[in-house]
């Protein structure tokens, strides 16, 4: 049915979702135009958060815009750490001269890290989407479990949100003594918890009646739309650069993608809103197998930093004060989907231009055309599963 | 030996009847139930949220958090407020009912932190368009530390008087509006000291 037929006398209010919203995960401003309780159209308003992040990459020298990086997506920081060392990493590799081999110790710990970052930062989307429609006990559970991610980054870094952490050339400091015990009696408990959570929320009918059938994406749509990450995944599309193209360790890892495929059931569709849910969940599991895996591979340390095999990070300052001209554009797989980053150099200290390529951003670009039609009820269900975080969209 | 060991514990009078000044029983009740907007724009707001989990729990302090301003008695400013966003943040100051007060949470808040140098977009300090009570450093404080700035906060809510000579919170008079976004005045906003 047709908008238009679903609102025969064409009477539209307009309604305002944020720019302070407890829903819109930050300060997103979505202009709702609806018919009762129909959605007609859909406007998000974005540049509430614009800090000019990407502005600021082109005042201050390689490494330090590091820490700025956690500033672009904060739920996942050690992944945005990633991607931007391993586009510097990209870009000094242009020239044989200058190119920076990464020690194996250092790659692991990447490895680790990012994948715990990854586990932490779907607890907080499955956690707050389950928040949205109304379930709040779900949420208390992630939080109580990303406390102890926090917890083992705060021992490896001293920050428990903003890591900065990992570095170009490797990460900023080697693991803490019994961190590889720490981390496996968490995972442990983890999974446990994970099989409570699930029986909570997961397998509830109220929620998965919600969210079935809300605002399907079709693959084709998906792909049309630039939808990245479990955006992505969740329409049924198998696309995961740490399987297709693999950087780091993931290449020896097998990385298993999962993809949305009706878990709803009968009343569900592929890529509606419980689909992407349970992509992300399938993807915490793969994440906690991913650590144990990695963990494995980890060899024991070495004295000198900047060993080969057991160091944890190459020496990369001469480099940065006269890295090669040139551009280049390096993609990973956060847990909000792609994020890439294209540097420009100019053979200085410090970088042409910073562009930051996120997957929120295309998330957002959806909106108008998932939204239209729906309850408005349902917009809240929508946001939630496309797992939005508003600085990655304004930068 | 006397009377009142035969009475049950905690049923004598003197135990169950307080006297106090209705000001201090009012600051009292406010001191404790401290709602706060739910109000998060950056990075602190996951800080913030950590603090309304499991862990930190300020609901204990009787800190729950509300979607609107018409319910909060405070504003904790958690993140990155931009010059778009500002005039909307004294917007939702001049929703809550009185008596509020505002914590800035954060290097952003307080002063725009890593962003106050390069960042065209950013303001300065929240405290150019409402009024500030505490000021909590970090990029994000934790947890801890935003508790121990409720805290702060709660020795100054003590001291409110509803009735009788109040203290004056410093009260901006004039030049609120966004300068790019509000489409206002972009002088920075007079503030009136606070009268002792």
């Amino acid at each position: 049915m047709t908008i238009e037929a679903m609102t025969p006398n064409g009477e539209r209010m307009t309604l305002n979702m944020g720019p302070h919203h407890p829903a819109t995960h930050g300060v997103l401003r979505i202009v709702v135009e609806s018919d009762g309780e129909v959605v007609a159209t859909c406007t998000p308003d974005h540049g509430y958060l614009h800090r000019s992040i990407e502005k600021i990459g082109e005042c201050i020298d390689w490494p330090l815009f590091v820490p700025y990086t956690d500033r672009v997506d904060y739920v996942c920081a050690m992944n945005a750490n990633l991607a931007y060392c391993l586009a510097v990493e990209q870009l000094l590799a242009t020239d044989a001269a200058s190119a920076v081999k990464v020690p194996l110790r250092g790659e692991c710990i990447r490895v680790l890290v990012a994948e715990l970052n990854r586990i932490s930062s779907h607890l907080v989307a499955v956690g707050a989407m389950a928040m949205d429609v109304g379930a709040y006990t779900p949420f208390l559970h992630a939080i109580a479990q990303r406390e102890l991610v926090n917890d083992i980054f705060e021992k490896l870094c001293g920050q428990r949100l903003t890591y900065n952490y990992v570095t170009i050339g490797g990460v900023a400091f080697d693991l803490y003594a019994q961190a590889s015990e720490e981390i496996t009696r968490f995972l442990d408990q983890f999974e446990r918890e994970m099989v409570r959570f699930n029986k909570l929320i997961t397998t509830s009918t109220i929620f998965r009646d919600r969210c079935a059938s809300v605002a399907p994406v079709s693959a084709a749509e998906a792909i049309a739309w630039g939808l990245v990450g479990p955006n992505l995944r969740g329409s049924g599309v198998d696309w995961d650069l740490r399987r297709d193209e693999s950087y780091g360790l993931y290449g020896q890892l097998a990385v298993r993608v999962p993809v949305g495929q009706c878990f709803a059931g009968r009343h569900g569709k592929v890529g509606d809103c419980f689909d992407r849910y349970v992509v992300r969940l399938l993807e915490i599991q793969e994440s906690v197998r991913l650590c144990r895996e990695t963990l494995k591979l980890l060899p024991p340390p070495a004295v000198k930093a900047n060993d080969p095999t057991g160091g944890y990070q190459a020496d990369v300052s001469r480099q940065l004060k006269k890295p090669p001209k040139g551009e280049v554009h390096c993609r990973t797989e956060a847990p909000r989907g792609e994020m890439g980053y294209f540097l420009v150099s100019d053979g200085t200290k410090v970088p042409y231009r910073v562009r930051c390529r996120t997957g929120s951003f295309s998330a957002a670009g959806i909106f108008h055309k998932v939204m239209r039609g729906i309850f408005l009820a349902d917009v809240v269900t929508v946001i939630g599963s496309f797992d939005i975080v508003v600085p990655e969209i304004d930068r | 030996m006397n009377d009142h060991t035969q009475e049950r514990p905690g049923n004598r009078l003197d135990e169950q009847v307080h006297f106090a000044a209705v000001d201090e029983f009012l600051a009292w009740g406010k001191e404790n139930s401290l709602f706060y907007l739910l109000f998060a724009t950056a990075c602190c707001g996951i800080e913030l949220m950590q603090a309304g989990g499991p862990r930190y729990d300020v609901d204990r302090l009787g800190m729950i958090p509300r979607a609107t301003p018409r319910q909060a008695d405070l504003m904790i400013v958690a993140g990155t407020i931009t010059h778009k966003m500002a005039g909307r943040v004294r917007t939702l100051w001049e929703q809550m009912t009185e008596p509020r007060w505002v914590v800035s949470m954060g290097s952003c808040a307080n002063s725009g932190g890593p962003f106050s140098k390069w960042s065209y977009s950013v303001l300065n300090g929240v405290d150019k368009y409402v009024p500030v009570d505490v000021y909590i450093p970090g990029c994000p404080p934790r947890p801890e530390a935003l508790i121990d700035g409720v805290m702060a906060l709660r020795e100054r809510v003590r001291k409110y008087r509803t009735l009788g000579v109040r203290e004056t919170t410093p009260h901006i008079v004039a030049g609120h509006e966004a300068p790019f976004g509000g489409g206002g005045c972009a002088v920075p906003p007079v503030v009136e000291k606070a009268k002792e």
